[in-house]
């Protein structure tokens, strides 16, 4: 069943904020809050907005696919994001990555089978200064090292 | 810093984000002055001020300003950009987390300078604390009657929307980010028409990059002639300046344009990590050429002088290279980025890109063939001028760059199939500590 409808009180007061007939504004923001609400966009969920904000299906099928943060499938309870752009890449991030291989098992793109983690890689997050980051879900880890990037790890069951 | 700081004018608590901080530094009496004054009056002010865009293409903010016509007959629109995306910078994130209001009541009196009923702030989706920041101040000002209807007893006014990207590098550019905001994905378009004839939603759009705007409420308090006694004359105020890679003391700085380049990184950044040669130096996000040490002898930090000596400010965000790093692996690094983050819409680029780093990981692999540093150049050259904006063009600049200046690590890397410096980017040894 559609996540949506339970959404649908909240979507409203968002388009309080908008100017008057912009709702295909929403599907951003709303696909975030789908995702929130799941872990993940599944079908009938696209069903869902496409009906509830009159937009044609093939644009929330196209922000889905575009937009790197949106996911069509469930992962791990914990996402673990290694940052390898240029700053984080100088600071020691390879080798962050690296030390997350080899302690989960899994390569980027992977999850545990128990299902708890999920490794990635991702492109620069603005975190330059406090390099190397992690980002744990929603959350910046910065100025990563080995023994603080164990103890994260050891704190995320 | 030399200079009166403009933005990192306080000392950072952990309540100085608040409104009531903010009020306690003479926050939100620049908007009760600016709605006794005539909206034409404060876009005049700004343009007499000379700011210029702080995102990367230095764009001078009155003149934009001025192509609204105001009394049109037709919505209008504003939106911040705080998309920082270009890698090596992080300097909005430092206004988002702690000058959320300077941000708010210099969009207010920019929308009302520019007759804006509803105003966009466009946030990068993995900012989490700089959204939740923004969003709290937001609600704050609701509060006190700052957004909304009636403002300050006036007849302005104004609503504002936080919109939360998704991960797109090239919504950051304009008319990526107004394309996103339309709820799709962020390819960019075609100009002209320019976004302030034909912007958000088909109508006339003011983008301006987070620190642009912040500085409009200083300016409107104090007067262009005050913003213009700071900086250089062709490059009046200050910039946020973002620092990272192998500099002892990275962080965000704010420095008068014409600082004195060399001393700002061996004084006040302490250097480099471990007392080590500084190799190369990004002066401003990894789309603008890098500079050698040499290159640097002399250099103030403005448009001009940047120019100058070959490369340009950009979006404020310098990356610090250190001796016995490997300038291949580093440029392999950009072009994986630039490849990941071409959004396909045109074919230079959208090809270019895979090409050029599925090149450059062959060169790393040791596989690399006759002929392939050319390549890459003539590669970055079909970008040029031949894409709908500038990423592509800017990648290929940048790889011309790290190609011109260290020919000879390119060449030794193709002739025998390693690394001069043992592909080394990491020399601080910062992960073991």
């Amino acid at each position: 069943m559609s996540v949506v409808v339970g959404l649908i009180p909240e979507f409203e007061g968002w388009k309080r904020r908008f100017p008057p007939g912009t709702e295909g504004s929403l599907v951003l923001p709303c696909l975030r809050r789908i995702q929130e609400a799941r872990g993940f966009v599944a079908d009938e969920d696209i069903a869902a907005l496409t009906e509830y904000l009159g937009v044609p299906r093939m644009q929330i099928e196209q922000v889905l696919s575009y937009y790197s943060q949106y996911r069509r499938e469930p992962i791990g309870r914990w996402h673990l994001q290694v940052c390898h752009n240029v700053s984080c890449s100088m600071r020691g991030a390879e080798r962050a990555l690296d030390h997350l291989r080899s302690r989960l098992g899994i390569e980027p793109g992977q999850t545990t089978p128990d299902g708890r983690y999920t490794l990635s890689t991702v492109e620069c997050l603005g975190s330059c200064g406090t390099a190397p980051v992690v980002m744990v879900n929603d959350s910046y880890h910065e100025s990563m090292t080995r023994s603080k990037l164990d103890r994260l790890l050891d704190e995320l069951t | 810093m030399s200079g009166a700081p403009l933005i990192m004018d306080f000392a950072v608590t952990p309540e100085s984000h608040r409104l009531a901080a903010y009020r306690a530094r003479g926050g939100y009496q620049t908007l009760a002055k600016a709605l006794a004054m005539g909206p034409q009056d404060i876009t005049r002010e700004v343009g007499d001020s000379g700011l210029l865009g702080h995102g990367g293409a230095a764009f001078p903010v009155g003149r934009k300003w001025s192509v609204i016509k105001l009394h049109d007959g037709q919505p209008h629109y504003l939106c911040a950009n705080a998309d920082e995306g270009e890698p090596g910078t992080f300097k909005d994130r430092w206004i988002l987390e702690n000058a959320p209001h300077r941000l708010l009541e210099s969009m207010l009196i920019a929308a009302y300078a520019l007759q804006v009923r509803h105003c966009f702030v466009y946030i990068r989706g993995e900012f989490d604390l700089p959204y939740q920041r923004l969003q709290d101040a937001v609600e704050e000002a609701y509060e006190a009657g700052l957004f909304g209807t009636g403002i300050l007893g006036s007849e302005f006014a104004c609503d504002i929307v936080i919109y939360r990207g998704a991960g797109s590098y090239v919504c950051g550019e304009a008319s990526g980010l107004i394309t996103s905001i339309e709820g799709k994905k962020g390819y960019p378009r075609n100009r002209p028409p320019r976004l302030t004839v034909k912007g958000l939603y088909q109508l006339p759009t003011v983008i301006n990059n987070v620190e642009s705007l912040a500085n409009i409420a200083g300016i409107v308090r104090d007067g262009a002639k005050a913003y213009r006694a700071i900086g250089t004359s062709r490059s009046p105020g200050t910039q946020l300046v973002s620092i990272s890679g192998h500099i002892a003391r990275p962080g965000v700085y704010e420095l008068a344009y014409g600082t004195p380049l060399m001393p700002f990184l061996f004084e006040t950044c302490g250097g480099m990590v471990g007392g080590k040669r500084l190799k190369g130096l990004i002066p401003g996000g990894i789309s603008t050429k890098v500079l050698t040490a040499p290159d640097l002898e002399g250099v103030t930090y403005d448009h001009a002088s940047l120019l100058a000596a070959g490369s340009s400010l950009g979006s404020g965000g310098m990356i610090a290279i250190a001796e016995g790093t490997c300038m291949v692996r580093l440029l392999q690094v950009m072009l994986r980025f630039w490849h990941h983050e071409s959004c396909g819409q045109c074919t230079p680029c959208r090809e270019g890109m895979g090409w050029m780093h599925r090149i450059i990981d062959r060169i790393v692999a040791g596989k690399g063939q006759a002929g392939d540093l050319e390549r890459l150049i003539a590669i970055a050259n079909a970008n040029d001028g031949t894409t709908i904006c500038g990423m592509g063009d800017a990648a290929g600049y940048a790889t011309i760059g790290f190609l011109d200046k260290f020919r000879d690590e390119f060449e030794h890397y193709l002739a025998h199939g390693r690394s001069l410096c043992d592909g080394v980017l990491d020399v601080t040894g910062g992960w073991d500590a």
